[in-house]
């Protein structure tokens, strides 16, 4: 049987950057294909030419054997091939049914009126797909995170019943903001799917990719380095074809998990915000990881952002080398020495039109001005310095950092806290979306931070992830801290022990 | 009910989308307690005659609005199409008489100017803001242009009939504009460029990639607020029965005053064109109140004034807000 897609030598070149080198790939009805690599490996340009944001400089691609060309996401759309983005397009000002036809009402118009009734009918029939139980006519606004990713889902699924062919749909990190059980209905649904679709799932996640696909294409440097079907493969292989080197034993660095020192970095005391978390109190070391366990809706999100002074609380105080502090805006917090680095990168962590170097000095700027005029030459030499510390991948201070990939623009933004030379970092899950390679990276950066007295406070993006990184844990439920947990290297506690105080 | 069209249920949001109603509300109980002729059937309808160009231009100013956009070409549009339709009509100046036929090619005119606006802001990327504050200056000129600085009468009684016209008692004017409401409203909710309007106003890259035609609609959108400005500038010539380059002085305030204090976000995607109505009557009960009540008429400009500042800061979520620019 001929594959639902095909693609055959296809090559894809920036300025200064091969993006694809002859990359063949192919998904066929009834198959889950995986698709991994390093961010920088190639995934999105792949994608983006699956969806007519790019041409292609060479190769072809076919749909049921005959070669198309992919002109917009209109057209992929049209052709049977549809995309749930990674950075979520749900428009909250439109409700469910209307997101999810978005731009295709024309089977629901009559007399160049459009019929609601018609369209949320419709729109019912694709959220009873994704299961979700909610009226088609609410506003996008009023929707959890979780649901909105959903609705996405089910925009893509619409398809399914609206093209005459089997249809191809490519979920790029469709996980990443959803719950465990979200994530096993979301399989249960692939797995419905694939009976008359093709799917292509890409993730970090190793562990869903070896649970969902059939077969995986392991990607790295612009080129398929592996092909593999799933029951063949482990974690542990697919971690190194990504990465192309050996790993070390740790993932996490324990071995460099530096011991806290005795001094409080900062002392919380019945730190309260009506409605969202009460009665919080701990204590940060010097040295100290603290990391903060807890699902959607314990407040541990908003928790980390009143430290940071992006948000404001109703009780409570905060000590600091024994004065009371008050972190009323981020200005406050980066003053006191408070570094965040927040899981929307691109929307808090950088100035998108900022170059590296002025992204790296931007918190503290008047280290590299006198009289009034930034010195580009101490600034360019500073961010050198960073770059090659951290071994971020940019071919200059001066590259804009939008064109960096998600690990780098995240090193960037953790060389600006350094230069700044915070105190304390407050790390708002600062490996969402980045690659293994980048992830690694940024743990070693945590240990060697630590390791020189700086304390940070972790929201990891996976629980594996606090376990591994931090020194002591804290569970939040409700907006409560409901147990707290001793995490030394050598005697970390077991997932399970957590996930009961946090459900 | 009426304003909680896509306004979301959520705290803030919920209160921000009565909060107009309210402030309409409070208003006439104020000026009602002062003076009491204010609630009175004759001086409603004073109110709602008064209120009719504002509401037509304010349709067509939402649609941009909501799009993220700004016209300021109403004046300009007007000038147009008030002097156009002034000259088509009997007048004094030039020997046409061509009756109601005069109207659509008025209302065209004005669509034209709106489509120009478009075809500009789009093709040459320049900011809404700078084109249409070009437009609407260049539309000035050429009103004054095609008259030579003079005013030209109208004699055609059955045209000035639009406005001072009387059907069940009630103005012809007001009628126009409840038609132009019903229309817009059905545009807003009913058809794919008004829901494309609050797609691209909200996330223009979202929309794009949904494969909205974002350019089109966007020229569309202009050439369809120029259609309610066109509207405008004949009700306005048809009431004062004369064109002239100034006849629209002050409109464009009291458009994006009425649109704002509605409650229609200057950063797109959050309001409709029923908050524009809202925000029309504050505006003009506003105005006739403080006439009501004696208020020195240079004082009641500065009321104004702060009226709209007072609403755009109220207007803003400031818990998600942190850049101002």
């Amino acid at each position: 049987m001929l594959p639902a897609l095909e693609m055959k030598g296809i090559s894809k070149s920036f300025p200064g950057v091969k993006a694809l080198d002859g990359v063949s790939f192919s998904a066929a009805t009834g198959e889950v294909v995986g698709l991994i690599g390093e961010n920088g490996a190639g995934k999105s340009t792949l994608l983006k030419i699956l969806n007519g944001v790019y041409k292609p400089d060479a190769g072809s691609i076919a749909i049921d054997g005959r070669n198309v060309e992919i002109r917009s996401a209109r057209d992929a759309f049209n052709k049977g091939i549809a995309m749930v983005f990674q950075e979520q397009s749900v428009i909250s000002s439109l409700t469910i049914a209307e997101n999810i036809f978005l731009g295709r009402e024309e089977e629901f118009l009559r007399f160049g009126l459009i019929s609601k009734a018609r369209m949320n009918e419709a729109a019912a029939q694709e959220l009873e797909k994704v299961r979700l139980k909610i009226h088609p006519g609410t506003l996008a606004a009023d929707l959890t995170f979780s649901d909105r990713q959903m609705v996405e889902i089910a925009k893509a699924l619409s398809l399914d019943s609206r093209i005459k062919r089997d249809v191809t749909i490519l979920l790029d990190e469709p996980t990443s903001v959803l719950e465990k059980k979200e994530v096993a209905m979301l399989f249960d649904i692939v797995r419905e799917l694939k009976q008359r679709a093709s799917i292509v799932f890409i993730s970090h996640r190793l562990d869903e990719v070896l649970e969902i696909c059939d077969r995986i294409y392991i990607m790295r440097d612009g080129r398929v380095v592996h092909e593999t079907p799933a029951a063949n493969a482990d974690v542990h292989t697919l971690h190194q074809q990504m990465v192309g080197r050996q790993l070390q034993h740790e993932y996490y660095r324990e071995e460099k998990q530096a011991q806290p020192s005795p001094t409080i970095a900062l002392k919380v005391d019945k730190l309260s915000k009506a409605g969202v978390f009460h009665d919080v109190s701990f204590d940060l070391h010097e040295g100290e990881v603290l990391g903060i366990a807890g699902v959607i809706g314990s407040g541990r999100e908003a928790l980390a952002r009143c430290l940071a002074g992006y948000e404001k609380v109703d009780g409570g105080t905060l000590h600091m080398g024994g004065d009371v502090v008050r972190l009323a805006t981020a200005h406050d917090a980066v003053g006191r020495g408070i570094g965040f680095v927040p899981s929307e990168r691109k929307v808090e962590g950088l100035i998108t039109p900022f170059t590296v170097a002025e992204n790296m000095t931007l918190a503290c700027l008047s280290k590299f001005t006198s009289g009034g005029i930034i010195s580009g030459a101490k600034e360019s030499t500073i961010a050198k310095d960073w770059i090659a510390k951290l071994g971020i991948k940019t071919p200059s201070t001066k590259t804009m950092v939008v064109s960096l990939s998600g690990g780098n623009q995240q090193k960037v933004v953790l060389a600006k806290w350094r230069i700044a030379g915070v105190k304390i970092l407050i790390l708002d899950h600062p490996t969402r979306g980045i690659d293994v390679g980048a992830k690694e990276d940024v743990y070693s950066l945590v240990r060697e931070m630590t390791a020189q007295g700086l304390a940070v406070i972790l929201l990891g993006d996976t629980l594996d992830e606090v376990i591994g990184l931090s020194s002591r844990i804290l569970v939040m439920k409700d907006g409560v801290v409901n147990a707290s947990f001793n995490a030394p290297a050598g005697g970390k506690p077991a997932q399970l022990e957590i996930i009961q105080h946090m459900m | 009910m009426a304003l909680a069209v896509r306004t979301s249920k959520a705290g803030f949001a919920k209160w921000r989308a009565w909060a107009p109603l309210a402030v309409l509300a409070g208003l006439c109980i104020l000026v009602s307690l002062f003076n009491s002729n204010f609630l009175t059937v004759s001086n409603s309808l004073r109110l709602l005659n008064t209120a009719a160009i504002p509401l037509v231009l304010s349709m067509g100013a939402t649609f941009i609005i909501l799009m993220g956009s700004i016209d300021l070409s109403v004046e300009g549009v007007i000038a147009v199409t008030a002097v156009t339709v002034s000259l088509l009509v009997a007048n004094d100046l030039t020997g046409y008489d061509y009756g109601l036929w005069a109207v659509p090619v008025a209302i065209i005119a004005g669509g034209l100017l709106g489509l120009l606006n478009g075809v500009l802001h789009v093709r040459l990327k320049t900011p809404s803001f700078m084109t249409t504050l070009g437009v609407g200056f260049a539309g000035v000129g050429i009103a004054t242009a095609m008259l030579g600085g003079q005013t030209v009468r109208i004699s055609d009684q059955t045209f000035r009939a639009l406005s001072l016209g009387r059907v069940g008692g009630v103005p012809m004017a007001i009628w126009i504009a409840l038609a132009a409401v019903i229309v817009a409203y059905v545009i807003q909710e009913r058809t794919r460029i008004g829901r494309w309007v609050y797609a691209i106003g909200t996330d223009e890259t979202t929309a794009r990639q949904a494969g909205i035609p974002i350019e089109r609609t966007r020229i569309l959108i202009f050439s369809l607020a120029g259609l309610f400005y066109g509207l405008g500038g004949v009700l306005s010539a048809a009431q004062f029965g004369q064109g002239h380059a100034l006849i629209s002085q002050g409109r464009l305030f009291t458009t994006v005053t009425a649109v704002v204090v509605g409650g229609t976000s200057l950063s797109g995607g959050v309001g409709s064109v029923l908050n524009s109505v809202v925000g029309v009557l504050i505006v003009v009960v506003l105005a006739n109140g403080m006439v009501l009540m004696g208020v020195e008429p240079y004082i009641q400009q500065g009321v104004q004034g702060l009226l709209i500042i007072v609403a755009v800061a109220l207007s803003l979520d400031r818990s998600r807000l942190d850049v101002v620019k």
